[in-house]
């Protein structure tokens, strides 16, 4: 039944825009930011993926991130926590503050990054090798956890936050590729959430999914709010109205316009973001 | 548009059942060779394939019975050791190439690695004859097996390599993004989830230079009794082959087809296990 519902428009999304529509209950006068960009700008060999773009990102908010493909939404996102340094010959320049630590300073080991801003990918990539129970305690296991009181504990309490707890709670040792695809993305968040981490990046987490997985993982990310910071990419802008406290908006590598979500979808600055908004381009 | 025959539509069903014929019996010719051999083996070796072949050493000439158990045992030992060595740097290296390195150092290090799979073995068995066999004095089971290792290396390199390589990149981002670090990643997700094609690649190694006897020939020389030190010459299933069939003996030559049916099987069967494990290619991709 519950699941006949939010094939309908979920009522709970609907009331939740309506309640973000309504001028802000309680003015927070600065919202405390997590992260702190200050031009920055990368280039993958000669190619400029992002032009100078200086951001704060509020802290326990939803900032989506929305821009046509190739504006470089997953390569700004990938620099909040180094990801981006896999692909060779990149070059950043500016700076990311993280909770006012510089992460791009030289002493900092983007191993530790990752564990206090973790991701979740487009795709859902459980490890087809493990276990669901496993797949959630490997970031631990691997970051040299030994105690299984501990990881059991874990397991459980992230599986609980990913919303996923009861429909795994008995096939624990069944392979996380045996799910189906809304389940393996949220395995992926519990695998995500298990190494406690400060924020939550998301790459377009509901690109592959179907509308009832995708409201699942809105759902969820609602949720997460209380207790992370959560920067996601979207290609939906519904969706981006739907989840998101604040929008940054990328065009060909710049930040064009960045600020409350209402204000960005209702009201906004900027010509080409309401071109964008609106449907008339991208 | 009309859906009636084209006129030469006869002469096209014939060229088209003329091309399956021939295709048909290019098959047949390549499975051939295998029934053939394997007929053959059969009807010479089965009689001389008994307990006491499995258990008894070589007896001398004139004498009836004995069997191989030293060969086959030393042949053993000789794969071992061959492991120690091929094993380790032949995974290591497919890891480098598939996961480190520079795209224009790997293509000299892939280049290196495909001429070597194309010297002849023969080859391995002289440069291991001057590096060791000159320099210690003498045949040993360790030439031997160092032997069939370096054949080893470049073959495992190729295959690991070539599966490291199939496991997709969201896998490797998926730890990455964890906090794990790179050499761990590596380990515990790439090499875990590649593993039944590493070992595959393994399996087909040793399958190769088990059959080996060229390589042996200046370096584990072959030896009528027990082993009892990895420095002394030692027997090999394909060397004891070797000399029983260039013999004038008959006796000896059934020991050398019972000796043949007992590799071929031995080799057969790794290739069936080999293809057990590549059967379920669906969760782990390789």
């Amino acid at each position: 039944m519950v699941n006949l519902l939010m094939a309908t428009p979920d009522p709970t999304v609907v009331e939740r825009v309506e309640r973000a529509a309504e001028p802000a209950p309680t003015p927070e006068p600065a919202p405390a930011s997590t992260f702190q960009v200050k031009n920055l700008s990368v280039w993958y060999g000669d190619k400029r993926a992002i032009d100078d773009v200086t951001l704060d990102v509020a802290s326990n908010a939803v900032t989506a991130i929305i821009g046509p493909s190739g504006c470089g939404k997953s390569t700004f996102l990938r620099c909040l926590n180094r990801m981006h340094e896999l692909v060779p010959k990149t070059r950043v320049e500016g700076t990311v503050f993280l909770q006012g630590e510089d992460l791009y300073s030289s002493d900092v080991d983007p191993a530790i990054v990752r564990r206090r801003v973790g991701m979740v990918f487009q795709k859902s990539n459980p490890f087809p090798t493990m276990s669901i129970g496993e797949n959630v305690v490997i970031g631990l296991r691997l970051n040299g956890v030994r105690s299984q009181k501990f990881l059991n504990e874990r397991l459980e309490k992230s599986l609980r936050m990913a919303a996923l707890w009861d429909e795994v709670k008995d096939d624990l040792h069944k392979a996380g590729t045996s799910l189906s695809g809304g389940q393996q993305q949220r395995l992926c968040i519990a695998r995500a959430l298990a190494v406690e981490p400060e924020v939550l990046l998301m790459d377009e987490p509901c690109s592959a999914l179907d509308p009832i997985a995708t409201a699942k993982i809105e759902e969820l990310i609602y949720e997460l709010k209380a207790h992370y910071t959560i920067v996601t990419v979207t290609h939906n802008m519904q969706q981006a109205g739907r989840i998101s406290d604040y929008t940054a908006f990328f065009y060909l590598g710049r930040l064009i316009e960045f600020g409350p979500t209402t204000k960005i979808f209702t009201n906004p600055n900027e010509r080409q973001t309401e071109d964008y908004i609106t449907g008339r381009f991208g | 548009m009309h859906s009636k025959r084209a006129d030469n539509h006869t002469w096209r069903t014939i060229k088209s059942g003329l091309a399956s014929t021939v295709a048909f019996i290019s098959a047949l010719l390549v499975i051939a060779p295998l029934g053939l051999v394997f007929f053959h083996l059969l009807v010479n070796g089965a009689s001389s394939v008994n307990w006491d072949f499995f258990t008894k050493l070589p007896t001398p000439v004139g004498t009836p019975g004995g069997g191989m158990v030293n060969a086959i045992v030393g042949s053993l030992e000789l794969l071992a050791f061959a492991s120690i060595i091929g094993i380790p740097i032949g995974v290591l290296g497919g890891v480098y190439l598939g996961e480190y390195g520079s795209a224009r150092v790997n293509s000299v290090l892939r280049f290196i690695a495909d001429v070597l799979n194309g010297v002849p073995s023969i080859t391995w068995g002289v440069v291991v004859y001057g590096l060791v066999v000159l320099r210690f004095k003498g045949f040993s089971a360790y030439a031997g097996g160092l032997a069939l290792g370096l054949i080893m290396i470049p073959l495992i390199i190729r295959t690991t390599e070539e599966v490291v390589l199939l496991v997709p990149n969201g896998y490797r981002e998926a730890a990455l993004a964890l906090g794990v670090s790179r050499w761990k990643t590596i380990v515990h997700i790439v090499i875990k989830t590649a593993s039944k094609g590493i070992i595959t690649g393994i399996l087909l190694a040793l399958a190769r230079v088990g059959g080996e006897t060229a390589p042996l020939l200046f370096t584990a020389f072959g030896n009528r009794f027990w082993n009892h030190s990895l420095s002394q010459p030692i027997a090999a299933l394909p060397l004891q082959i070797f000399t029983y069939a260039i013999s004038p003996y008959d006796d000896w030559h059934r020991q050398a087809w019972a000796g043949a049916l007992v590799l071929v099987t031995g080799i057969f069967c790794v290739n069936v296990l080999v293809r057990i494990l590549t059967r379920g290619r669906t969760a782990s991709i390789v």
